[in-house]
């Protein structure tokens, strides 16, 4: 087929009647040959954007036959080994879409394996944005959606995860009612307020259903489309490398090249769903059983994003205190409170107020458009490792049971040793990745200085071997190359021995310590050897740096 | 602030850096294009070797074909496999999603070969602009605010602006009264902790003869002599409230036949019968049922998270984060022989709250075990 | 060369074979498998001479731990009174004679010497002892006269909070743990609920009738044998491992298209 020359009457009639009457020219010439860069990890973020689509197109599917109702009635349907048995409406009609209608396990199975990737997107999105320090100026508002974005991700599977009413779900509604109870002074309000009575009452159901179909769903939608426009506007950042800067942007235009990936993305994605409901059964609610508040199964565990808080729950001391003397009001359970919200918090306040707490530490006003490798922040990355460390160790203690039962430990040892883990896990995260970080700019260092190893083994005329170091590729080069210290406060105490404006005080003091800490080049890219020690690995006495090129 | 914005001020360096590979700023994308002129050497675009091209493109229609194979086997599948029990659901389930994850498989997969193998490699360069908006502009929108707020009068009368804001307040304060019948028993708050305390336990049958403990599930009275295997329990629930799963939350017991040597001093005696306790079934941590009872070591544990209760010592905690032990529920036995409750608990079941206070040691000050 | 050689030569020969050998093996395992499934048969409460047949191999292999008379030891409890549907449950499955002391026996291959024959006589002799729960008759676990919705209700009362939802168990504490269901026969799943083994409660025949339990029973096993219709079943205990699929099965298929879509040939240089 020949090349077009113009553009066909079926494109260029419509596109005229719209431009006549929005004038999306402008915006198309500015846009369609936008520059996106490539990058695999760029694309983790979308992982989540499509799952949201994938579980708003399911989800659609799924309500109009879901019953959000808690009424009891008598199961007739297909699953024989439940007929005859008092279970809400809700349940009823799971079992139908299950069981009675065509494609709806299919369904229903893709919507809850989306939801797992929408989290599970989402996390791997924020951290690859955290280690290669892609929230900062000027992208920390988008940053601060995102956090926001994971909060309402956590609600959304938690009220879905309540809807179907099975025995297994009820355990997780059963709980959220613990712990909202224990809050101290709103705590009994809230939970008459949101079950409308006490607990369970017959309103939740319905309620979960509005807040999980159209409220929440309804503020990520905004929330995405924010994001999305921010990083349109503020154009992708970029990994260092040739002819890369913090001025321009490098890569594929969005039409047609991106515009495709993006579209091959989504499909791959929905692909991975669709064979994930294929093949391995998710919620199985037929075998748990209708809800009630008498029952409950061994292993009742949630979804794997609510892991971190059930791990916090289980390994928590029994710890309680009335504030007020016996008779008074003033009980504080805090052995439900400090696991449902100190992690929590810590993980969810962190996240929002790391860019500016960087910001405050460094002095770093600048805007940034290429990514750091993770390497060359070892302090940001160490934070980000000690805090994987801390959510993976409360995760792993989520399922203890389960450990226990399949690996034969006993229970209560799983409980004692991460007790003590979650203290010193972090901190032992935290130290490795630092040495690690350091080695590794220690490698690069070395990378520039003296070239890769070639494999090819020279003998010197006084009989002493050396391998021959060959000089890096440009873009590998070029990539090394695109390290840039971390800045620095003006921290050293002028002549006279006074400390600059702003570190006098106790805060400012601690601030001008973290800055001198955290800020700074640790390993020179350029000074030959790396740290120094580098000279005596590479063999005694012989200037391989003549060598290598 | 879209890059508009910058348009408007310096339109020559807006879009005008032209980004290599798009067309002259001067060239109409929608009406009448220049002939393109595909042979010209752009710099950042590399095409494809035609030869290569030509193999990719019989790859790339092989997976359109799959999609579109996989796509009718779908709709045929849907017509042909009925679902209904777990066997059939099993197959129709795994041939509609079989058949679904190939067809998105093939489009994906060609589409990538496609963008890989056909389009040209892509090295674009385009500019960025530092995303603050230029000080000419800043200082015109400042300028323009304090025009704007100066006519508008919202500064020069106070009476205006207070009212303005005396209105909203209330208006604001709408939507949340809004919300107060949330809970339907529209009870005072200063009630909660009354009704929390309160189950049905507490209540008489019709005729005013205390309630019956019942079996879970079969909803059969026990009869003690009955319950006469040690180490047995059994789950319990009071009569007439079989179905009633908000008189569940509170009033679920577990039943545990002691022999009488085996039962310590936490355990109040005479809220047994014949070795036989009955303990609240809600975990006082987050309201898990507690059922997990080891007759060996008379241990009950919570599936949820692992608190552990000593049954033979009154329920006291002995693992995990629950704080006070599983109230115990008086019993007695009916004229009949049947099990029934002496009356309500002495202290709230299930999770802590605010309001609750230590109602085991008010219990205790006033004489009673808790 | 013979057609033989030829085939035996031929680059799929090997896999032939190995495929040929492991279903021998297979085949083998099944059989014996098979063989060694306690039968259902009911063991009535026995004759004289089974009594005296029964204390001696009761002596020979359980006297060392539950005392020769039966009256119990240091390591073993006093088997007075717990009747022959004790001894069936723990001889049939393996768990006594147990192998070593520990936070609970295990189920286990039996030992040589144990087959039906020997179980009735041991269960008779310690029937004889001091009477307790009896073995039950094939009708009263047979799984098709129970109402398995009713046992349903039964079992997620009383029955999974420990063993879970589909019977595929849990943990307890300091290291006991409720076994899986899915290995025992109806009779072991009776005798389990009335004579209470190891750290489980006993169920007794006065409080949940054998109606009942015979329901129980219907509902585990036609939901053990049902389908799961969704896919695998990542071993029906919920969210852990459908956690871990989505994280390692998902993401990192989604990884890996990511990473193809934006993979750079090196221009060679």
């Amino acid at each position: 087929m020949s090349e077009l020359t113009t553009v066909p009457k079926a494109i260029g009639g419509p596109s005229n009647y719209l431009d006549e009457r929005l004038g999306a020219g402008n915006f198309l010439k500015r846009n369609l040959r936008k520059v996106f860069p490539d990058h695999w990890s760029f694309l983790l973020g979308e992982i989540a954007l499509y799952s949201f689509v994938i579980l708003l197109l399911t989800g659609t599917f799924l309500t109009l036959w879901f019953k959000p109702s808690m009424m009891e009635i008598e199961y007739a349907g297909s699953y024989a080994p439940l007929r005859g048995v008092m279970m809400s409406e809700a349940y009823a009609s799971s079992l139908e879409i299950s069981f009675d209608v065509r494609g709806g396990l299919l369904m229903r199975q893709m919507h809850h394996w989306a939801a797992l990737l929408f989290v599970a997107g989402m996390t791997v999105h924020a951290l690859r944005v955290f280690f290669t320090g892609a929230y900062r100026k000027p992208r920390e508002l988008n940053w601060i959606i995102g956090v926001l974005l994971l909060t309402l991700a956590l609600a959304e599977g938690l009220t879905g995860y309540s809807l179907p009413d099975d025995l297994l779900s009820g355990a997780g509604l059963r709980i959220t009612e613990g712990v909202a109870i224990s809050l101290p002074l709103v705590g009994t309000y809230i939970t008459f307020f949101l079950f409308g009575g006490e607990y369970p009452g017959e309103d939740v159901i319905a309620r979960f259903y509005s807040l999980h179909i159209l409220l929440i769903p309804g503020i990520i939608l905004a929330l995405v489309s924010a994001h999305m426009v921010l990083m349109w506007m503020q154009k992708h950042t970029q990994m260092p490398g040739k002819g890369r800067n913090n001025h321009n942007v490098v890569g594929a235009p969005f039409y047609p090249a991106f515009m495709a990936k993006a579209g091959a993305y989504f499909l791959f994605t929905f692909a991975v769903i669709a064979g994930l409901a294929t093949f391995a059964q998710i919620n199985p609610i037929w075998l748990f059983g209708p809800y009630t508040p008498a029952d409950i199964s061994a292993g009742s565990q949630p979804d794997w994003y609510m892991g971190f808080l059930e791990g916090a729950l289980r390994i928590m001391p029994s710890w309680e205190i009335n504030m007020f003397g016996t008779a008074n009001a003033g009980t504080l359970p805090l052995s439900v409170i400090i696991p449902a919200l100190v992690p929590m918090g810590i993980i969810m306040t962190g996240l929002a107020l790391y860019p500016f707490l960087e910001q405050w530490v460094t002095g770093d006003k600048r805007e940034h458009h290429v990514a750091d490798r993770p390497r060359n922040n070892p302090h940001r990355t160490s934070i980000g490792i000690s805090a994987i460390t801390f959510y993976g160790l409360l995760w792993l203690l989520g399922a203890n049971d389960e450990i226990a039962a399949n690996f034969h430990v006993s229970l209560n040892w799983t409980t004692y040793v991460g007790r003590v883990l979650i203290f010193v896990g972090p901190a032992l995260a935290y130290l490795i990745t630092y040495r690690m970080c350091l080695g590794l700019q220690r490698y690069d260092a070395g990378v520039i200085s003296h070239g890769v190893e070639s494999g090819v083994i020279k003998r010197l005329p006084h009989g002493e071997f050396i391998e021959v170091h060959t000089p890096p590729a440009d873009d590998i080069e070029a990539h090394v190359r695109g390290k840039r210290p971390v800045l620095m406060l003006p921290v050293d105490d002028d002549s006279s021995g006074i400390p600059p404006k702003g570190m006098r005080g106790p805060l400012g003091k601690l601030r001008g310590l973290m800055s001198k800490a955290y800020g700074g080049e640790k390993i020179p890219l350029d000074d030959g050897h790396g740290d120094g020690d580098g000279h005596a690995a590479i063999g005694e006495g012989s200037d391989d740096h003549t060598l290598t090129r | 602030m879209t890059d508009n914005e910058h348009e408007i001020e310096q339109p020559d360096e807006r879009v005008p850096k032209r980004v290599i590979g798009t067309p002259a700023p001067g060239t109409s994308l929608l009406g009448e294009a220049e002939p393109a002129d595909e042979d010209v050497e752009v710099p950042g675009v590399t095409l494809q070797d035609e030869q290569k091209a030509r193999k990719a493109e019989r790859i790339v229609a092989l997976c359109f074909f799959v999609t579109f194979l996989a796509a009718v086997a779908f709709i045929i599948s849907y017509v042909f496999f009925q679902v209904g029990s777990p066997e059939s659901t099993g197959v129709s389930n795994l041939a509609l999603g079989g058949t679904l994850t190939l067809a998105l498989l093939g489009l994906a997969v060609g589409i990538v070969v496609w963008v890989r193998q056909i389009m040209p490699k892509y090295s674009l360069v385009q500019e960025r602009h530092p995303m603050v908006s230029p000080a000419d502009d800043r200082e015109y929108v400042a300028d323009t605010f304090v025009r704007g707020a100066n006519e508008s009068g919202f500064v020069k009368r106070k009476l205006l602006r207070r009212t303005l804001l005396l209105a909203a307040a209330p208006l604001g304060l709408v939507p949340l009264v809004l919300l107060r019948d949330l809970d339907n028993s529209k009870m005072p708050g200063a009630r909660f902790n009354k009704t929390l305390r309160h189950t049905v336990w507490g209540e008489k049958t019709k005729d005013g003869k205390p309630l019956k403990l019942v079996v879970e599930g079969t909803g059969q009275p026990i009869r003690a002599a009955d319950f006469n295997s040690p180490g047995g329990i059994l789950s319990v629930v009071p009569e007439g409230y079989e179905h009633d799963l908000n008189a569940l939350a509170k009033a679920t017991l577990i039943l545990i036949k002691f022999r009488p040597e085996e039962i310590k001093s936490g355990v109040n005696q005479n809220w047994t019968h014949d070795g036989i306790v009955a303990y609240s079934k809600i975990c006082t941590h987050v309201g898990c049922p507690a059922a997990l009872y080891e007759q060996t070591t008379h241990h009950i544990l919570c599936p949820c998270h692992q608190s552990t209760f000593d049954a033979a010592d009154g329920a006291k905690v002995i693992f995990g984060p629950a704080a006070r032990p599983l109230p115990q529920l008086p019993i007695a036995v009916d004229s009949e022989g049947y099990l029934v409750a002496q009356g309500d608990f002495k202290v709230p079941p299930g999770p802590s709250y605010w309001e609750r206070g230590d109602a085991e040691a008010e219990a205790r000050a006033k004489g009673g075990q808790a | 060369m013979t057609r033989i050689t030829a085939w035996r030569r031929h680059p799929l020969a090997r896999y032939a074979v190995l495929i040929f050998a492991l279903a021998l093996v297979g085949m083998a395992y099944t059989a014996f498998a098979q063989a060694s499934q306690p039968a259902d048969a009911a063991l009535a409460s026995g004759r004289v001479d089974d009594v005296a047949e029964g204390k001696a191999l009761f002596e020979a292999h359980c006297g060392s731990c539950h005392g020769l008379n039966a009256q119990g030891t240091g390591t073993g409890p006093t088997l007075i009174g717990v009747g022959a549907a004790a001894v069936d449950f723990q001889v049939s499955t393996g768990r006594m004679p147990a192998a070593d002391p520990g936070a609970q026996a295990p189920r286990k291959p039996q030992p040589q010497w144990v087959n039906e024959d020997a179980i009735r006589k041991l269960g008779a002799y310690v029937q004889s002892l001091g009477q307790g729960p009896t073995v039950p008759s094939a009708e009263q676990v047979d799984p098709k006269l129970g109402d398995a919705g009713k046992g349903g209700e039964l079992f997620r009362a009383n029955c999974i909070q420990c063993h879970n939802w589909a019977g595929a168990g849990g943990a307890l504490t300091q290291g006991k743990y409720a076994p899986n269901l899915n290995e025992s026969s109806p009779t072991q799943i009776y005798e389990a609920m009335i004579t209470g083994p190891q750290a489980m409660p006993v169920f007794n025949d006065s409080t949940i009738t054998p109606e009942e339990k015979r329901s129980m029973i219907a509902y585990i096993t036609q939901v053990r044998e049902q389908k799961d219709p969704g896919g695998f079943g990542l071993g029906r205990i919920g969210p852990v491992t459908e956690g871990l699929v989505a994280w390692i099965a998902g993401l990192t298929a989604l990884v890996l298209s990511a990473i193809w879509i934006t993979a750079k040939k090196r221009q060679k240089s």
